[in-house]
């Protein structure tokens, strides 16, 4: 029986995409390390590359990859005398029970990643690096910082892992939602690195958070999920292809060219959070996206209920930038100069002082009210306060409009 | 594992607490600890005297200098601490944030070496 080589190595590299993480985070279990965890799933898939080949692709590969990456560490660990942190036995064939585990492993992962007492930064990265399996460059190019400050930060993580004993373990009870909290603000964070730039990494946040709703179907997690799918539905009409990309605000968007299937899959999300206990914010952002993917145009949106939905939202959450929202759903609903009563207020406490879209937003209401050289000035102001490329551009075509 | 939680609260100020919220706090204090006595955390603990009776002490060159205070001004000083046995840094922080002084203060938790 001949066995195309050519052929079997296009299956390690597919059975390495769809389950190294998952070995790996069950190797971090068994293993109780990090970095020997990694060695050992390098391990694995080299030898499936040597073995698979000649002998075939095993019934269980994701069991085979386990136990003989498990294998590998043994050895590995009895070469340089390091002590293995609880011997676990492996079965070669994993049984339904301890393919349950393995969903929790990737939990416990994800958790351990996500763990409040990391550093922020680290926790971002780590999540990218060993739930995601991107690679330490990708994670730096994508967060603007150099491979090495990174990899430092992933080291300085493992080590307090390590040395305040971190457990690697799914909270329970009233644990859970604060951590799962942490969890979902890791995910949002990497969403939003990706808003205008990094389509793939927009795609990791949704992929992440699908994996999270899956094994654990709490009303925010799916509450952020589709607030992710539903933003992300806009993706290709938030910015103009031609000179470089400028942004489109909401209301000149081409509506027909927004990603229907991923509304579809997002707006029946938000039905079921909204009817779960315990939504909060995500579920309340996703709930107000939903209507703007739902309505035809920007004129016949519901915004009434936006309004509404901004002020339960208020309620859960007093933040600034909030209210701004807030304000400018008022000016649809109301007028610009209702909206602009509000903004106003806002800047007058000082909160968003430096925030250059309470600029920006005060400019459009201004410049629909006719006042042109107030609506120069605050968009001058938002202009001076703006990093982002497409955004500047809107500002400035805007300023030659005026 | 053995983790050390610092208990860091505000000294200026304390003076102007109410009597009977100093009655509940000691009350509050003197239960937690006979709770983690019974949970098997308990190690040792003390309450410190204030930042004004501390003296730092530094051997340099073989000559001994000794200034009064602690060692940094800070916001809010060490004013106590608990040594406890914990499972993991988990089980450890659901120890600390039953410390009283969590609600007013700020709990440093630190795992101990070996």
């Amino acid at each position: 029986m001949g066995i195309d080589r050519g052929s079997s190595r296009l299956g390690i590299e597919d059975v390495y995409r769809a389950e190294s993480r998952r070995v790996l985070a069950t190797l971090i279990r068994l293993l109780g390390d990090f970095d020997l965890a990694e060695e050992a799933l390098q391990d694995a898939f080299a030898a499936a590359v040597e073995h698979w080949p000649v002998e075939g692709t095993p019934a269980n590969p994701r069991s085979w990859l386990i136990s003989t990456g498990r294998f590998k560490a043994i050895d590995r660990l009895r070469k340089t005398r390091r002590e293995v942190a609880g011997e676990v036995d492996v079965p070669l064939e994993l049984s339904d029970t301890e393919d349950y585990d393995v969903v929790d492993d990737r939990l416990r992962l994800i958790f351990t990643c996500c763990h409040p007492a990391l550093n922020p930064d680290a926790q971002v990265a780590m999540t990218l690096r060993e739930v995601c399996g991107l690679t330490t460059e990708q994670v730096a190019a994508a967060f603007l910082t150099t491979a090495p400050t990174l990899a430092q930060r992933i080291v300085r993580a493992k080590s307090k892992i390590k040395g305040a004993k971190i457990p690697y373990e799914v909270p329970a009870g009233s644990e859970l939602s604060e951590r799962l909290a942490s969890v979902l603000h890791v995910v949002y964070l990497v969403f939003n690195q990706g808003y205008f730039t990094r389509a793939d990494l927009a795609t990791e946040a949704i992929r992440l958070g699908r994996l999270i709703v899956v094994l654990l179907p709490e009303a925010e997690a799916i509450g952020l999920l589709a607030l992710m799918l539903l933003h992300d539905a806009r993706r290709a009409t938030r910015t103009t292809a031609a000179g470089g990309g400028e942004l489109i605000p909401l209301e000149e968007q081409d509506r027909s060219q927004w990603n229907r299937a991923q509304i579809q899959e997002g707006v029946p999300l938000v039905e079921r959070a909204l009817t779960s206990r315990g939504f909060g914010p995500y579920t309340l952002q996703a709930a107000i996206a939903a209507l703007h993917a739902e309505a035809p145009t920007s004129a016949a949106t519901d915004w009434p209920q936006i309004v509404g939905l901004y002020d339960v939202l208020l309620r859960a959450d007093q933040s600034a930038v909030i209210e701004l929202n807030r304000a400018a759903a008022v000016a649809m609903r109301d007028g610009p100069e209702h909206g602009l009563t509000l903004i106003d207020a806002i800047l007058a406490r000082g909160d968003l002082e430096e925030y250059h879209l309470a600029h920006a937003a005060r400019a459009d209401l201004l410049r629909r009210l006719g006042r042109k050289s107030e609506a120069r000035d605050a968009y001058g102001r938002a202009l001076a306060l703006t990093m982002e490329e497409p955004e500047r551009r809107l500002i400035e075509r805007r300023l030659q409009e005026l | 594992m053995k983790y050390l939680c610092l208990v860091y609260q505000e000294e200026k100020g304390e003076a102007n607490v109410p009597r009977d919220q100093i009655e509940q706090a000691k009350k509050d204090y003197w239960a937690f600890a006979e709770d983690i006595k019974k949970s098997g955390h308990y190690i040792v603990s003390h309450g410190l005297q204030h930042t004004d009776a501390a003296t730092t002490v530094r051997m340099r060159n073989g000559k001994l200098s000794t200034t009064d205070g602690p060692f940094a001004e800070t916001k809010e000083q060490l004013g106590g601490f608990f040594l406890i046995e914990a499972k993991d840094l988990n089980d450890a922080i659901q120890v600390a944030a039953r410390i009283p002084s969590a609600k007013w203060g700020s709990i440093e938790v630190r795992p101990v070496w070996g």
